[in-house]
């Protein structure tokens, strides 16, 4: 974890404001961005694999297997790419409190 | 190896993370990232990132969404950037400081305003010195980040804040800057114009010639801007479809000086199609603006028979 | 025993980067520092050093490259002058900022405009407050000495900070004089090898480096870059007195020549030392208590030690070879008087700006201030602070 927040003194933190830690943003999370969510509805999905890439927030985890998994909320901010990309209606935007 | 996506989704990993602070829909983080996913697994990368959207919303301290070693400094100088990380390479591995194993690969970011503008004598220098580096485009038309200013990559007509279309002028006055030639002009090994579109076939496959050629390369991509552009969020992979079946923005290769268009749509689309969707566009639709509307098809037409002219040329050159 | 040589002061520049043996030079040419470049890229060509040379498009370029190279864990380093360093001045602060050790040779020449390629300190002045620590030197000798402790200095974990060595163009880089030389050896004993702790070609730990800092955090960060310039004091002298040990040349932060028991003096930089000097000498002879106080550490300003070296004296001439246009007088003057205030420090101080755009400053300019001061000495002060030394009226 980045242990670096805005109480942290001058003599804790890195210097020229460098991080160490590549990667260390999927630590911050976005999803509380969105006003509209996905919904993916898994038995319509035939695993074509186009909404994977188009996704901006990486929020659309594929595993080994080479399958898509559900949406990861931390990230994704409702952008609505991904709904529009699949042929075969398996995603759902749907109003985030609903 | 034929191209498979979904092998490389999930067996590349991303290197360009979640937790960056790009809008919803920007067309930019999906160019970045699949750029990156070209990158052999094993190899290492040095990014270079020109002040704009993609920088400022990357790497906020104390958080950056890169994984591999990434440098910003300035607004005009990604490519000075890299050349300088670049040399030390070379350097280093000269004198043994670095392991002989090691592949380190550099790669340049900017948008339009990093690199038509501010940034071209930055690129052009690094280009002609022929450092063994990628420079990528994302050109989303206009400096987005400041509050979508007009840039030389923004087309005629835009309606930006810096050429508002108003009762006396009608949004920029002048023709888009055509960069990408400008770059085949450097003669360098590898120049090519690309977009994200389908299975991100074009767009991965040109990345990884461009990555893995020797030398120095460039790479133009468009990446709409769904705020500057006006348009809604959810339309990117629609708008970028339009981008090439209208033929605004062709996509081919240069390599070695030869020309070769990776896409030729069979049933080119009116350039309305492209257009209208779009908000900057808005007012070229109004009655009495047909004139606009005509003119752009004119320029788009006549820079595609331009390309088709090239890639005719270029490569009879060599059969001869 | 070192080298005895003749050689001009961008010559003698030269030869410290060549056996410092930087990974890294990147550098574009601008009169007069031209030759530095110029005789380092000869020594690329015929294989004398590792160097990968970077003949860059721009000075911006220089400065840019430099940066990503420093950066990435080697060393770099560049040359200068003038309007060079006005367009990498965005990216000398962005070196600092990002506590990179870049090392560079600035040749000091007029600002534009109009355009002027002779010597003065204008452009120097113009980043006293980029974060760079900043040594001037009288003559090629010095210019080569700052150049050879450069390093130690910069790269010093209490420091890392960007280093310039300022010499005056043409004056010291086009005239030719007598110059010990260390043996390349020796030199490289003493440099050492740069083993940053961070840096981007380390596939094990990518890092990432200049970040968008906002109101939580560039505060903090500029108060570190503040500590590594107060440190840079202590590590000065420091690495002064082992490069003493060396080659027994004493370096201070300053050169007080004949001061202990003088009652007027100048304070002046770079090669107006010299001529200084030999005023000094001269006015000695008449009996008058003439003396000198020569900055070479410009930058970190050693406040206290200059207050006190001038605590004795009955007045002090402080001479600015760039005038500030603030109606108010020169750099140096106001960093001279401000530390003498702080310090409680009550002698009479004048201003005079000299030299500008390479107008010669002759040994009887030099007398006339002495003179001025003998005057001010014996009237106890003057209102009249802020002079031109031999301008036109």
């Amino acid at each position: 974890m980045t242990e670096i927040s805005k109480n942290t003194p001058a003599s804790e933190l890195t210097i020229g404001g460098n991080i160490y830690n590549a990667g260390n943003a999927r630590e911050f999370k976005t999803g509380d961005w969105r006003s509209v969510k996905p919904v993916f509805i898994s038995e319509k999905c035939k695993q074509c694999g186009l909404c994977f890439p188009v996704c901006p927030d990486d929020a659309i985890p594929v595993n080994k297997e080479q399958n898509r998994e559900d949406f990861d909320y931390d990230y994704c901010k409702g952008c609505g790419v991904c709904a529009k990309v699949c042929p075969f209606n398996a995603i759902e935007m749907k109003e985030e409190n609903e | 190896m034929a191209y498979n996506l979904k092998e490389i989704m999930a067996t590349k990993p991303s290197r360009f993370t979640a937790g960056h602070r790009m809008c919803a829909g920007c067309g930019a983080p999906v160019v970045g990232r699949t750029v990156l996913r070209a990158l052999k697994n094993e190899d290492h990368a040095v990014v270079s990132c020109a002040t704009g959207c993609m920088e400022v919303s990357t790497f906020i301290y104390p958080y950056t969404s890169w994984t591999d070693s990434f440098i910003h400094t300035a607004f005009e100088c990604a490519a000075a950037n890299s050349a300088g990380a670049e040399a030390a390479y070379k350097a280093l591995k000269k004198q043994g400081k670095i392991p002989q194993d090691q592949n380190t690969k550099f790669i340049a970011f900017g948008g339009d305003g990093g690199t038509y503008d501010i940034g071209l004598q930055s690129l052009s220098g690094a280009m002609e010195r022929g450092h063994d580096m990628v420079y990528v485009c994302y050109d989303n038309g206009a400096y987005m980040n400041t509050g979508i200013q007009r840039s030389s990559a923004t087309p005629k007509f835009a309606d930006t804040t810096t050429s508002p279309a108003g009762k006396v002028i009608p949004g920029k006055m002048q023709s888009r800057k055509d960069l990408t030639q400008i770059m085949v002009g450097h003669h360098l090994p590898y120049v090519a114009q690309s977009i994200a579109i389908n299975n991100f076939k074009d767009l991965y496959e040109k990345s990884e010639k461009a990555i893995y050629t020797q030398g120095p390369a460039f790479l133009n991509v468009l990446a709409p801007c769904p705020r500057g552009w006006g348009y809604p969020t959810d339309m990117l992979m629609e708008i970028n479809k339009l981008a090439v079946e209208t033929c605004y923005w062709p996509l081919y290769e240069v390599i070695d000086g030869k020309y070769h268009i990776t896409y030729k749509p069979t049933n080119k689309k009116p350039i309305e199609e492209f257009l209208k969707p779009q908000r900057r566009f808005k007012h070229m639709f109004q009655p009495g603006n047909e004139w606009m509307i005509e003119e752009f098809q004119k320029e788009v037409d006549k820079r595609w028979q331009e390309l088709l002219d090239l890639e005719e040329i270029t490569n009879k050159s060599t059969e001869e | 025993m070192g080298i005895r040589e003749r050689l001009s002061g961008n010559e003698a520049a030269a030869i410290a980067m060549k056996q410092i043996n930087p990974d890294v030079v990147a550098a574009f040419p601008i009169t007069p520092s031209t030759e530095i470049p110029q005789y380092f890229s000869t020594f690329v060509s015929n294989g004398q050093v590792d160097t990968e040379f970077v003949a860059v498009e721009s000075e911006h370029s220089a400065m840019t490259a430099c940066i990503g190279a420093e950066a990435a864990g080697a060393r770099a380093m560049t040359a200068t002058s003038a309007n060079g360093l006005s367009l990498m001045w965005e990216q000398i602060y962005i070196a600092s900022s990002l506590r990179l050790p870049i090392v560079m040779s600035l040749v000091n020449r007029a600002v534009s405009g109009p355009l002027n390629i002779h010597n003065d300190h204008s452009d120097a002045m113009g980043v006293r407050d980029s974060g760079w620590i900043m040594l001037f030197s009288e003559n090629n000798q010095e210019a080569y000495d700052n150049l050879l402790m450069a390093h130690k200095i910069a790269e010093n974990k209490d420091v890392q900070l960007p280093l310039m060595v300022c010499q005056d163009g043409f004056i010291t880089s086009h005239s030719i004089e007598n110059i010990e030389l260390l043996e390349d050896d020796k030199v490289k004993s003493f440099v050492g090898t740069y083993k940053p702790e961070h840096y981007l070609l380390n596939k094990e730990e990518p890092i990432a480096i200049g970040p968008l800092d906002l109101q939580a955090y560039l505060f903090e960060h500029k108060y570190q870059q503040a500590e590594g310039m107060r440190n840079a004091k202590k590590v000065i002298a420091e690495v002064s007195k082992e490069f003493e040990e060396l080659t027994g040349r004493k370096y201070s932060f300053f050169e007080e020549y004949k001061l202990d028991d003088a009652e007027i003096a100048i304070v002046c930089m770079n090669s107006t030392a010299g001529t200084t000097k030999y005023v000094v000498d001269q006015l000695r002879k008449n009996g008058i208590k003439a003396g000198l106080l020569k900055i070479r550490m410009f930058r970190p300003f050693p406040t206290e030690e200059i207050a006190k070296a001038l605590s004795h004296l009955k007045a002090v001439a402080v001479l600015d070879k760039a005038d500030s246009l603030n109606g108010a007088g020169g750099a140096l003057f106001e960093d001279v008087t401000s530390s003498m205030f702080v310090n409680k420090v009550q002698v009479p101080v004048v201003n005079y700006i000299y030299g500008i755009g390479g107008r010669d400053t002759t040994s009887k300019d030099i007398e006339s201030v002495y003179n001025d001061l003998a005057k001010i000495a014996d009237n106890g002060g003057t209102d009249d602070f802020y002079r031109y030394l031999g301008v036109r009226k």
